[in-house]
């Protein structure tokens, strides 16, 4: 019923042009029957593909994630967010394969929030991997009581049934998934220990895993303007708003408000002081109107005095600093490995090598900037909006509206982007309380690109500080790796921090990287939680999170070491990836451990001609290797990036990226290849285009006139492989980010001579290098 | 008032004279394909035709728009085949999709202009519509696609 809400766009055309008639709109010339766009069926803007509903009455819903109706069709209910990995389809395969369902007939259902589907969160690269037993389980489940209701209605025994395509056969008699449904009355339902004993298939037979023919169901409605964002939601009789933002993310207190020029924009309607017991939004303002661009005019026009908070002057030059500071002191932080031995072995030395790696702050800038529809019926709170982490953010909706939170609902929609932003749900707490403070009238609330970067939920600027103990003969004796950040888990989801080996909790995702696969002897990580970060902005999950920014110190330091012992990079990473000990990896998730990254790299050193190829002047490969995002869920990838470094500009342009990655059992070939591509771009962008710079305590880009991520033409060659292998699916959407900057600015010292060791590489810094050298 | 053609049809709306044409179009008119990504005519989400051209909706005020034709992604081909878009579903080019009204909008004025585009005119042309999923690769693979079915090259592809 409560999608039926969602839209004034109904299947009613007329409804939908006398509303437009009442805001001023007048069509003149109405062509018989023709209607504007596409009809865009209101039950049915999370289903694709997009001509689909859901499932009529009659329907067998053998488990919570799919039905099949008595035509056939079957629903697989998703509660992943869709934001460009299609993750959908590939989810959907995994369960139809295992029922051995006929694809024509899958469709996919993104669904609202319910206490039924547990831990709704997309993120980390996760979903495929956290999904895959629960579905081969599920679709096995399904197979097993349609077989058996199917052996019924053809009068034979199960054991005598085959079943392919959605078609169950017993000798010459055959009966269909929807037939069976219809005729008979499957309802077997299984205890989960049950499911978890049932027969799946042998990788041999899957004919949807796996399979490049399959198209993304989301995609069609993606090129012709039918794809519906949160930013797209319309609800009968909205107000639209705009938040007016506070000089700093913490702290900041209005003083006074004065909306004399405010009320000269025509549609203004009155401003709302935002309280939020939540605590998340402070000292926001939010200016209400009857259209967006009056909302927008307004908001501009409004005089706001605020009383800022502690973090007005705070620089990421502080930040930085702060982070050094904790890293230099031997109390804090917490232990992730802190094997026996590690001060024996710097102190025994023949030889230390010590580093500093820095990264800078980096803002999301997905396309669609944040935004909410929030309204209040029949004493629940629906909140309409494209969210990546929706457990996360219901309870604080709860806390900041004050209800239970059964009095809160979700609803999906696509994301115009998520890459990390939209695990973090602050932007619907403005809305919730603008309508609340409307009681309950809905309220349409849209960041422009300005107030949505200025409290982005950005990625941490970062200090590593890596060290290496040799011994006299120059062997590996020890290494030290300690990095300071701010924590988003740390600020955003305590409880799902892990725990170190001196049983603290630390942000697994701003360190994980750090706790490489290498044989290293005696081998200590320490992660520093950078409290001046957190007291100015709110640190996020931003694509590949901490690996994005840790291989940067890693990758490049090993790379430093092999230099200095005269060995090639390639085989110098190989000689460590022994898996021994704790890198010999274990079932399910890391079968074979450190090999898997060895063989990894062997491929990419065949692929790219490593150490066999001619290349013009100022112009060399650098390559770089990682296992993903997690230990826990290794995805194992190795770049050979191709750079040319100008010399009179100290520009560096990177000509070819070829990638090799082992994620285990590849569900979804194209998308993985798709997540591939766009995840080294994003990689590629961080490490030569863009940056940002914490000025009296924010980002100080707030556009595209000075925020310049990766564009069309920089795009360089691209060459992807995926190992073959029937091991558990790992995750793709971001480890393509983790192995490109270290592949360049391994590749900007083959090539000149000059390393560098901030990340992003800018060309004052080469050329800096390029005098020194 | 201010009236156009939009899409093949006659409309009028009553706004303010400086109000985008991109606010216009999406919540008075109500045709949400074409989106808002930076506001400033910088990254091409809000990409629509005027007079066959390629403009930025969010930067174009609606007293610009005053008799002139106008083309959103919703109006390019009547059951969403315009060769651009067959070819962005051949080569699977959407990941969010956010963006991909613009740089389809882009892609069909590029090809008016270049049937047979080289790598470099693309890079040239599409270089104002930023993807932020970096599908940058499959956009210059999908725009020669979608050139070669327009010459009926089938082995083009």
């Amino acid at each position: 019923m409560g999608r039926l809400n969602r839209f004034r766009l109904g299947k009613d055309g007329r409804r939908e042009q006398s509303t437009l008639s009442r805001r001023g709109f007048l069509v003149t010339s109405l062509g018989a029957g023709v209607m504007f766009g596409f009809a865009r069926p209101a039950s049915a803007n999370q289903i694709f593909p997009l001509d689909k509903a859901l499932p009529g009455d009659g329907a067998f819903e053998p488990t919570i994630w799919c039905s099949i109706a008595p035509d056939g069709e079957i629903t697989v209910n998703i509660i992943r967010a869709e934001m460009g990995q299609h993750i959908g389809t590939a989810l959907a395969r995994i369960i139809a394969d295992e029922m051995e369902a006929d694809w024509s007939k899958v469709r996919i259902n993104y669904v609202d929030t319910d206490p039924k589907w547990g831990l709704m969160v997309t993120g980390g690269s996760w979903s495929v991997w956290m999904t895959w037993d629960v579905f081969r389980q599920a679709g096995a489940a399904t197979r097993t009581a349609l077989v058996e209701e199917a052996a019924r209605l053809l009068g034979t025994t199960p054991d005598k049934c085959t079943v392919a395509n959605g078609i169950v056969t017993a000798g010459t008699k055959q009966i269909s998934f929807g037939d069976i449904v219809a005729k008979g009355h499957p309802s077997h339902s299984f205890t989960p220990e049950e499911m978890a004993k049932l027969p799946l298939k042998p990788a041999s037979e899957r004919r949807l895993i796996g399979n490049a023919e399959i198209k993304a169901l989301d995609i069609p409605a993606k090129t012709n303007g039918t794809a519906i964002y949160g930013i797209d939601v319309k609800v009968e009789g909205m107000v639209y708003a705009r938040p007016k933002m506070p000089p700093t993310r913490y702290g900041s207190k209005v003083r006074s408000v004065d909306d004399t020029d405010a009320k000269k924009i025509k549609g203004y309607e009155r401003y709302l002081i935002i309280e939020d017991p939540s605590e998340v939004v402070q000292g926001w303002v939010v200016v209400l109107a009857k259209t967006y661009s009056a909302a927008i005019r307004a908001a501009d026009a409004l005089k706001v005095e605020w009383t800022p908070g502690e973090t007005i002057h705070t620089s990421e030059a502080d930040i930085q600093d702060r982070g050094r500071e904790l890293i230099k002191n031997k109390d804090g932080g917490v232990y992730i490995f802190n094997d026996d031995g590690v001060d024996q072995a710097f102190s025994g030395a023949h030889t230390v090598m010590e580093q500093e790696y820095t990264c800078a702050s980096v803002l999301h800038y997905q396309l669609e900037p944040t935004n909410a529809v929030a309204f209040e019926k029949d004493g629940v709170y629906e909140i309409h909006a494209g969210n990546q982490w929706q457990s996360l953010i219901l309870p604080t909706l709860a806390k900041a509206l004050q209800v239970p939170e059964s009095k809160v609902i979700l609803r999906s929609y696509l994301l115009g982007g998520g890459f990390g932003r939209r695990l973090n749900g602050d932007y619907m707490i403005p809305a919730a309380l603008a309508s609340k403070a409307l009681g309950g009238k809905p309220v349409k609330l849209i960041l422009t690109r300005s107030d949505d970067m200025q409290f982005d939920s950005f990625r941490s600027p970062s200090v590593q500080r890596v060290r290496m103990a040799f011994d006299g003969s120059d062997r590996i004796t020890g290494m030290d790796y300690q990095a300071a950040a701010g924590w988003p888990t740390g600020v955003m989801a305590e409880a799902f921090m892990e725990k170190g080996v001196d049983g603290k909790p630390y942000d697994q995702f701003a360190i994980a990287g750090g706790d490489h696969w290498y044989e290293v002897g005696a081998f200590r990580v320490r992660a520093l939680r950078n409290d001046l970060a957190e007291k100015t902005f709110r640190p996020g999950w931003l694509r590949s999170v901490s690996p994005g920014w840790t291989s940067w110190g890693v990758e490049c330091f090993l790379d430093e070491v092999a230099h200095r012992q005269k060995k090639d990079p390639a085989q110098f990473r190989l000689d460590l990836l022994t898996a021994q000990g704790r890198n010999k990896g274990e079932a399910p998730d890391s079968v074979g451990g450190a090999l898997r990254q060895a063989a990894v790299v062997r491929r990419l050193m065949e692929k790219s001609n490593w150490g066999k190829t001619t290349l013009p002047k100022d112009t060399a490969l650098g390559l770089a290797t990682t296992a993903g995002q997690e230990r826990g869920m290794p995805t194992w990838i190795g770049c050979v990036a191709q750079v040319h470094v100008d010399r009179s500009t100290g520009v560096v342009t990177c000509q070819k990226l070829t990638i090799v990655v082992d994620a285990g059992t590849v569900v979804d070939p194209d998308g993985a290849k798709a997540q591939t591509e766009g995840a080294a771009l994003w990689g590629l962008s961080m490490v030569l285009f863009e940056n940002t710079e914490i000025v009296n305590g924010l980002p100080v880009d707030r556009n595209l006139n000075t925020y310049t991520p990766l564009r069309i033409a920089d795009t360089p060659e691209m060459d992807i492989e995926f190992l073959p292998s029937t091991e558990k699916p790992m995750g793709l959407g971001e480890p393509g980010t983790t192995v490109v900057g270290p592949a360049i600015g391994n590749a900007i010292f083959n090539a000149v001579g000059v390393r560098l060791r901030h990340m992003p590489v800018r060309p004052a810094d080469v050329l800096r290098g390029l005098q020194g050298s | 008032m201010t009236t156009f053609r939009l899409n093949g049809r006659d409309v009028t709306v009553d706004v303010p004279d400086d109000t985008p044409l991109l606010w216009v179009i999406r919540d008075e008119v109500g045709l949400t394909g074409t989106k808002f990504g930076c506001g400033i005519g910088m990254c091409g989400a809000c990409t629509i035709h005027i007079g066959g051209r390629a403009t930025r909706s969010c930067v174009t005020p609606v007293s610009a728009a005053e008799g002139a034709d106008i083309t959103t992604i919703e109006g390019i081909d009547p059951e969403g085949n315009h060769p651009v878009q067959q070819a962005w579903r051949e080569i699977q080019v959407p990941q969010c999709g956010y963006c991909q009204s613009g740089q389809i909008m882009q892609a069909v004025s590029l090809l008016k202009d270049y049937p047979s585009p080289t790598d470099e005119e693309i890079d040239a042309v599409m270089a104002g519509s930023l993807c932020r999923c970096m599908t940058y690769i499959r956009i210059r693979e999908a725009i020669k696609k979608a050139a070669a079915n327009a010459r009926g090259d089938a082995s083009n592809g």
